[in-house]
């Protein structure tokens, strides 16, 4: 496969998945300002969002002060903000146009849907639309997207790297999303254990879509240690860092079996590195070191692999 | 529905009645109720679009996901109509790859007086840096299309060749695809030729030219300048069909004696490339040294023969529009025939006589830039105004050997759907005759119609349509 057939259907993957990223984060903002909160007011939520996504830089140079109509236009519309729901979608379309003969044309469809049905909202008053929807609709075009690659496409090279960009991608995100936990409460310590900390935790849960499946895993009580539990350590949890990782792991398994080992496999070996270092720690360890040090390593980490990735694959040799 | 206006010829009829390759489709056509044929034609916009087959239209700007109009009824052409055609594109396609050969030699047939130095060697498609190579099979164009008009039953032209890289092929496929799709019916009754053997034929073509370094089976790749392309959905449709790798300028590279892609499993040998990049762009380090689309140091791997490049660079000099006039003596000159097909008179703005007899008569004339293409730049005399006349006689004047004319021909008609029903409008044909140690060409081409009233204009580029062009087996 060319490399950069390989190159446009991981980055397709990735993009798809930044996308639910970027309007999940967008949900966790909106919840969190529902809260009567800290003396910082709402500025303080909307800037932890911006933090996490790593775009406060972007935002502050283009809008100044932050308001959440500034931000909602700013994450899910503005296409200078390169992680927008829009800018995302887009780059995904766009990838894929390219390499629509690596494509079916149910996967085709599914996307072209999504970018045209994008295009209308655009041109809708944002008046007329709500947070909620924005979301909703995100997250659904992005499922059907994903449904129709894991039904329809051939198990072959360009099908790992397509899955292998949506498990990075998404380990990435939960990593962030768990950072604006961390960001949130930064200024104001003795919240932790309060009521408002196990509903702020509770946010990050249904941002992930997660809050039943934690119940049903855990039961009782939403507390600090078992979501971070949850999200990071607990293999049965879709978007949790291990499940995530593990994916990508496997997918770089399945792209060394089929290339033999005359394709370097780095990536690979790095990402197993990782996981194993993950299953070595339990959640007080991950506590101990602090949360946060622990996200950015691990975020860190993932950046690696994907350098790995680009080195070993989609340089093409040269 | 009758014989159609006074002085076109109307493919369908023979005076007033029906001729026998139409018949069956003629039957077709006058049981076919109207909300049926708007289904139908719903259908198949639907389908195109679903493909993704658009064209973007050059300088328009506006939606770059417009459809070719695609119009139902097929052009049918019988089995001896075809033969005769066969034989004289194949004559042509011979006859142009010699010229080729020849001028990138010794140019014996400038030498013998034939065709002027001067419009060979200082063409802008001249490429000096190919004098000298000659490329495997003495084959320089791979891929020729022949664009021709029908002005009577026995009566064929060409219009022109395009020898570098004739687009369109995808159409004649697809539209047969979707002809076959919702009209299963039509197919059993008549016995229409296939031509989905085209991306078959065409990847054998571009192995049998493999260069002399490459002993394997040849890896054979085509060239697209990328997805911003107009014509990239058919770039990557062929690639498709062929199962060969679609490559831009920046997958490949360099290395030594051979040109590389850039694969995930590593680099990987490329033995033929079929290029959609003009000349200009192939080689930075050769020619334009600002493109960014072709691959540094190509041009010196063709030249050793590590790689061959279809068509060969520098084979655009055999399609201008100023060496047309000269085929029917390529013809002579290298293989000792008559011309099959005939040229269309052409004078030539260079020369005083044709000067002043064109300037005189420019208002029944049909005039052309000589490296124009696409249907801009040109005249159609009897269509056009005054002002607009008098306009190109301004340009005419600034820069006379930049322009042919040709009279005005009287194109066929073929019926064709429209708002009302159904109705004659103009058409041509491209056939895409193909060279390498056989010379192939698939029963088959491109029908482009013109879908305004009158219009003698049926480029794409121009608001033309396409039909499915039929050849009816024995």
């Amino acid at each position: 496969m060319l490399s950069r057939t390989a190159s446009n259907l991981f980055w397709m993957g990735r993009h798809l998945e930044r996308a639910e990223t970027a309007a999940r984060l967008l949900d966790v903002g909106q919840r969190i300002t529902l809260l009567p909160n800290t003396d910082a007011g709402y500025q303080n939520e909307w800037n932890s969002l911006l933090q996490a996504s790593g775009t406060a830089g972007v935002f502050a140079r283009k809008y100044g002060e932050a308001t959440q109509e500034k931000i909602e236009e700013f994450i899910f519309f503005d296409r200078d903000n390169p992680s927008s729901v829009v800018s995302c979608i887009e780059k995904a379309r766009e990838s894929g146009r390219i390499v629509r003969t690596a494509l079916t044309s149910q996967v085709w469809d599914a996307l072209n849907v999504t970018y045209q049905e994008l295009r209308r909202i655009e041109r809708t008053p944002r008046e007329q639309l709500d947070t909620a929807s924005l979301t909703d609709f995100t997250t659904g075009h992005t499922s059907t997207v994903r449904g129709a690659i894991n039904a329809t496409q051939l198990r072959n090279d360009g099908w790992h790297f397509m899955n292998l960009g949506y498990s990075l991608e998404r380990a990435d995100a939960t990593a962030r999303l768990l950072d604006v936990k961390y960001f949130v409460l930064l200024p104001r310590i003795e919240f932790v254990g309060s009521g408002l900390d196990s509903y702020q935790w509770q946010v990050i849960l249904r941002a992930l879509s997660a809050h039943r499946a934690y119940h049903w895993a855990y039961g009782g009580d939403i507390t600090a240690g078992r979501v971070a539990d949850f999200l990071i350590l607990n293999g049965e949890s879709p978007r949790s860092l291990i499940t995530s990782l593990y994916e990508a792991v496997w997918h770089l398994e399945g792209l060394a079996r089929r290339y033999g080992p005359d394709v370097p496999a780095s990536a690979r070996d790095k990402a197993r590195e990782v996981l194993d270092a993950l299953q070595e720690r339990d959640i007080e360890m991950i506590f101990d070191e602090g949360l946060h040090e622990f996200l950015s390593w691990f975020i860190g980490e993932l950046a690696s692999v994907s350098a790995l990735v680009h080195q070993d694959f989609l340089l093409g040799g040269a | 529905m009758t014989g159609g206006k006074m002085g076109h010829y109307n493919e369908m009829f023979e005076g007033e009645s029906v001729r026998d390759p139409y018949a069956r489709l003629s039957q077709w056509v006058g049981t076919m109720p109207d909300d049926f044929r708007q289904m139908k034609q719903a259908e198949a916009e639907a389908l195109f679009r679903r493909i993704g087959i658009t064209f973007a239209v050059y300088g328009e700007g506006g939606d770059p996901d417009r459809l070719i109009p695609f119009d139902m009824m097929p052009r049918v052409f019988e089995q001896a109509e075809w033969r005769k055609l066969e034989r004289g594109i194949k004559q042509r396609a011979r006859a142009l790859n010699a010229f080729l050969r020849d001028v990138y030699g010794r140019g014996e047939i400038i030498r013998a007086g034939r065709i002027p130095a001067r419009l060979v060697y200082q063409n802008e498609a001249y490429e000096k840096a190919v004098v000298g190579i000659v490329p495997p099979r003495g084959v320089y164009s791979h891929i020729i299309g022949i664009d021709l008009v029908r002005t009577g039953k026995d009566e064929f032209y060409v219009l022109e060749d395009n020898c570098r890289t004739p687009s369109g092929v995808s159409y004649m496929l697809e539209n047969r695809e979707i002809m076959m799709r919702m009209f299963p019916q039509l197919f059993r009754n008549n016995r229409i030729e296939p031509v989905d053997q085209y991306p078959a034929l065409l990847r054998r073509t571009l192995e049998s030219v493999a260069p002399p370094k490459c002993t394997d089976r040849p890896t054979c790749v085509i060239l697209t300048p990328g997805h911003f392309n107009s014509a990239y959905y058919e770039h990557s449709f062929l690639a498709n069909l062929m199962g060969v790798e679609l490559v831009e300028g920046q997958d490949l590279f360099v290395d030594g004696e051979f040109v590389y892609m850039r694969t995930t499993t590593g680099p990987r040998r490329v033995d033929v490339i079929y290029r959609r990049i003009d000349d200009p762009f192939l080689d930075p380090l050769c020619f334009r040294s600002d493109s960014m689309l072709g691959v540094p140091g190509l041009m010196d791997v063709y030249r050793s023969g590590g790689v061959s490049i279809c068509s060969a660079p520098g084979a655009g000099v055999a399609d201008d529009k100023a060496i047309y006039t000269f085929v029917p003596e390529m013809i002579r000159f290298y293989l000792g025939e008559e011309p099959i097909l005939n040229n269309v008179q052409t004078w030539t703005l260079w020369k005083d006589d044709d000067y002043k007899y064109v300037m005189e008569n420019l208002p029944d004339l049909v005039v052309k830039e000589v490296h124009g293409s696409g249907g801009y730049g040109m005249l159609v005399g009897p269509k056009s105004t005054k002002e607009e006349i008098e306009l190109f006689r301004r340009k005419i004047e600034a820069n006379p050997s930049n322009y042919i004319a040709q009279p005005t021909l009287s194109l066929s008609t073929c019926p064709t759907f429209v708002e009302e029903g159904i109705a004659p409008r103009h058409v041509d044909l491209r056939p895409y005759c193909l060279c390498g140690d056989r010379i192939e060409l698939v029963p088959g081409g491109l029908t482009r119609v013109a879908l305004r009233e009158g219009s003698l204009v049926v480029n794409s580029s121009q608001g033309g349509g396409v039909k499915d062009t039929w050849v009816l087996s024995e």
